[in-house]
């Protein structure tokens, strides 16, 4: 019935075909990569085949009753209304087949919530609208944003494969290692899920909860926020790539060298040409999905930039926006987020950028001040 | 008497003579009205009206969805949609939809001449567009309509401008509503009856709508509660739901879903009210099991105040809690599973026609059952945190709202139409409305199932090229199901203004008081009790 259905509505809709990639129709949950994944796939399928035999059975019985106790065929109604014997049976079946049900589904429940004994933790923060990981074994930390350009979404470039399931900065973890996660959220409630490694939790702001995998196979798993978390909610992925443990090394060497990099970059003096140029990418990755890439906001939602009293007024007020947030808004801190040279570089384009013609250049020493000492240099993990 | 009184109740004695019998015309009647059949009217139109608002922005919704990239909406004002979509439907069609047959039919089952409070009746109906006039509104002000979801969680909910106030205040009013509703349906229940007419002889609509008024009062002051503590959060400094402050963003979550799994059971059981009304008349055949069918509406009933957490499950709560909840949600299948077995019994060695009421009664006993099974799968607490806030979600509770609620809804206007209007409705149009709708809903509604178990999250409105042929499935289901939705209001309007009379009976099979007064029922009814055996 459904594949005739499917197979009618597909002739409707035949231009579509036109589209990029033609994905397989896929009818039951992603091929699991955890042995958790791994029981849910199989307590999912053992229920939809105790569901689907009760189905054929009850509604058996009822179509037969429609085609042979119908009027039209001369079937004269019986009277009877009660039958104890009868009620109690059927009250008492479902009650054994659900205690047959419960028992495997309970082992699961056991098993998921045992986080203990991890070979490493990963800090795990949701923001309106990306991940960040910070490694607490490691001593690493990024943040981890959508990928796929703005044209693909807006339908003026071709999608490629893993449109919106792209992130700049993955989750690598090694393969066959337990990974316990330590969930929160910064802003507002977020969930993060990755279907095949059968990990879901809400991140929740203020408070830490956990969960944990442990990846079978080498390959890349991608999944989405699964809590409704504002504007973006459906444009902050998640993508875990699992390695050997080798690859793994290697990753975190270069990871732990780009922070060294960074770090060197809060000491230096720039001109205003690098700051406008590197905050043009800071404002895109952390402000644009709010304020606009013109900087004008959404009307009654999100305030414009450009033109604002704010990014024309006094510099130290400005910057002081952007490190603490204003609380009760939208307006996250990004104190905590971005190193005192994005900060720099992100409020002098703002400054600078559209009608802003301020003149300012921001050092990453005027926000290393703003923060209020010597103690805050780097930014806090996420 | 003095000569003034006796002028005063001369004159309204000849007042009496147009008005008392007769309603006054124009809007005035309809505005101050106290009369059952009325209010039961003005439910039901508020609710189609708001059936085809809601149901545009589902439509609105579905042309999103038909291909990936954003197309017609950007994603705050789909945020709104659905979040609108969602309010709406629950409070504004579902809810008034059932207070309206409530109105209609309670009396007349009871043989009762009216409601028990006929002017608390008339301040429930009236405050109903009210709110609806506020959420509605929304969209005009600066941001927009509310765009946090229907389940309003903070802190998202918290960061939004004035129409999440305007949301806040509509809520309260759309639960006064139903409080007042649910007084005046115990009270007749309990007091109005005909004599003769015991407890446990009563239609089981009544019995069905009795308890539902009980999980109506026990949990409307809950989402008062919850609701009043956001509008503070948001507008005089407290902390409830801030962490920052001393507060818990989950414990929003528990008051919310304390209130709204009751509710989830107030939006089915005078449903299956009207099923149970409607089944036995078209099998020719006694309700098979009418006290079990009683007692598995009350444990129902009771067992959705201890399941709650069951929408929670990916939150994080202690092994122990996360195996609570499952067992006492999977328990929830028994009584349920109970109803369909007399469902089907009632049908069983009967002498069944097919007639518009029965088939969607049919329909919605099978399709319910679905969404059933579905419910099942998620009470698994595993696969649950598999498939939560995923479109698998969203199929089932579709499958129990449009094929459960709505589709009773629908059953239950072709079945007392007759008796309300006084003429039959257009069996072929309703035919047609009913076969559109029926594979309507599945084509819409079925592929979700596959959506959410490939890993396609709810409330997005721009998806990975994955999921786009069922999404493109979907959306061709959902304009033939939203547009067979005018032949709906086609029969409807047809069988208000005229069309064959229908006889007092209506139906072969048909039995309860309703029945023996004449087609239409005139504006007074049942003003000397009558006596039930």
């Amino acid at each position: 019935m459904t594949s005739k259905w499917q197979r009618a509505a597909m002739a409707g809709t035949a231009w579509a075909a036109s589209l990029p990639v033609r994905a397989e129709y896929a009818y039951n949950l992603q091929v699991p990569a955890s042995k958790v994944a791994q029981d849910v796939f199989q307590l999912h399928n053992l229920i939809m085949l105790v569901c689907l035999g009760i189905f054929i059975v009850v509604f058996g019985a009822m179509f037969y009753s429609l085609l042979k106790h119908r009027k039209s065929v001369g079937h004269k109604a019986a009277n009877f209304h009660e039958n104890t014997t009868v009620e109690v049976i059927w009250t008492v079946i479902p009650f054994v087949i659900l205690m047959g049900m419960a028992y495997p589904a309970a082992r699961v429940v056991i098993d998921m919530k045992d986080t203990s004994n991890p070979d490493m933790s990963i800090k795990v923060t949701g923001y309106q609208w990306k991940w960040g990981y910070t490694y607490l074994n490691d001593g690493v930390s990024f943040y981890s944003t959508l990928s796929t350009p703005r044209d693909q979404i807006e339908g003026t470039a071709t999608k490629g494969e893993h449109y919106l399931l792209e992130v700049d900065e993955p989750m690598v973890v090694p393969v066959g290692k337990r990974v316990r996660l330590l969930i929160t959220a910064n802003d507002v409630i977020h969930s993060w899920w990755v279907p095949a490694l059968g990990a879901k939790q809400d991140a929740i702001p203020g408070f830490i909860r956990d969960s944990w995998f442990k990846a079978d196979k080498i390959g890349t798993y991608r999944g989405q926020c699964v809590e409704l978390c504002g504007k973006d909610h459906g444009f902050m992925p998640i993508v875990v790539e699992v390695v050997s443990e080798a690859d793994y090394k290697i990753w975190l060497d270069k990871k732990k060298g780009a922070a060294t990099t960074a770090a060197a970059d809060d000491g230096k003096t720039f001109d205003q040409a690098e700051l406008m140029a590197r905050g043009e990418k800071v404002y895109a990755a952390n402000c644009a999905a709010c304020h606009q890439a013109d900087g004008m906001g959404l009307p009654g939602v999100f305030l414009p930039i450009n033109g604002s009293k704010v990014a024309t007024g006094p510099v130290d007020a400005h910057i002081s926006t952007v490190l603490n947030g204003r609380p009760g808004t939208a307006m996250a801190a990004f104190g905590g987020q971005l190193s005192d040279a994005d900060i720099a570089a992100v409020v002098t384009y703002q400054r600078n950028a559209w009608d802003n013609k301020t003149g300012d250049a921001v050092q990453p020493a005027q926000i290393a001040a703003a923060r209020g000492g010597a103690e805050a240099a780097a930014p806090a993990a996420p | 008497m003095t000569d003034a009184a006796h002028a005063h109740g001369h004159d309204d004695h000849s007042h009496g003579d147009h008005g008392h019998h007769a309603p006054p015309s124009g809007m005035m009647r309809w505005l101050t009205t106290t009369n059952h059949k009325d209010i039961g009217s003005l439910y039901l139109w508020f609710s189609l009206i708001m059936l085809f608002t809601a149901g545009s922005m589902a439509l609105l919704i579905r042309a999103e969805l038909f291909q990936p990239g954003l197309q017609l909406t950007n994603p705050d004002f789909f945020n709104q949609l659905t979040t609108m979509h969602g309010l709406i439907m629950i409070f504004g069609v579902i809810m008034p939809a059932f207070s309206g047959f409530a109105n209609w039919q309670i009396p007349l089952m009871l043989g009762a001449p009216d409601m028990a409070f006929p002017r608390m009746n008339n301040w429930a109906f009236w405050i109903l567009p009210v709110a609806g006039v506020l959420l509605m509104g929304s969209f005009l002000l600066p941001g927009g309509a509310v765009a946090g979801g229907w389940t309003m969680y903070p802190p998202l909910f918290i960061q939004g401008g004035i129409s999440y106030d305007l949301t806040i205040l509509a809520v309260h009013i759309m639960g006064l509503s139903s409080i007042m509703g649910s007084i005046n349906i115990i009270t007749t229940i309990l007091n109005m009856r005909a004599p003769g007419l015991t407890l446990m002889k009563m239609p089981l609509f009544c019995w069905t709508w009795l308890i539902t008024a009980y999980l109506l009062i026990a949990t409307m002051p809950v989402l008062a509660g919850a609701v009043t503590m956001l509008l503070t959060d948001r507008n005089f400094g407290t902390s409830f739901f801030n962490a920052a402050g001393g507060g818990d963003p989950v414990m929003f979550q528990h008051i919310f879903w304390f209130f709204a799994h009751p509710e989830v059971y107030i939006l089915i059981l005078p449903a299956f009210g009207i099923v149970s009304s409607i089944i036995p008349t078209f099998a020719r055949k006694p309700l098979f099991g009418y006290a079990s069918m009683v007692y598995a509406t009350a444990s129902i009933a009771i067992l959705s105040f201890i399941v709650w957490a069951h929408h929670m499950f990916s939150v994080g709560m202690p092994a122990a809690a996360q195996l609570f909840f499952m067992f006492s949600t999977m328990l929830i299948a028994v009584p349920t599973g109970v109803k369909v077995f007399n469902w089907v019994a009632t049908m069983w060695k009967g002498s069944m026609t097919f007639e518009t009421p029965m088939l969607f009664a049919i329909a919605f006993v099978c399709l319910f059952t679905i969404g059933g099974f579905s419910g099942l799968v998620l009470a698994i607490a595993p696969v649950d945190i598999q498939l939560h806030d995923t479109y698998y979600v969203v199929a089932h509770f579709h499958y129990v709202l449009v094929s459960g609620a709505l589709f009773s809804i629908f059953a239950g206007i072709y079945y007392w139409l007759p008796k309300w209007s006084g003429h039959m409705y257009d069996e072929t149009l309703g035919k047609w409305h009913f076969w559109l709708s029926v594979i309507g809903m599945n084509i819409v509604f079925f592929p979700m199932h596959f959506l959410g178990l490939a890993g396609m999250p709810r409330r997005i409105p721009d998806y990975a090229l994955q999921f786009t042929e069922f999404n493109q499935i979907a959306t061709v289901g959902a304009f033939i199901f939203g547009f067979s939705q005018l032949i709906f209001l086609v029969v409807v309007l047809k069988a208000a203004r005229g069309g064959v009379k229908a006889t007092d009976r209506v139906w072969e099979g048909a039995e309860g008081l309703e029945w023996t007064l004449p087609s239409p029922a005139p504006y007074h009814t049942f003003e000397t009790a009558p006596v039930v055996k």
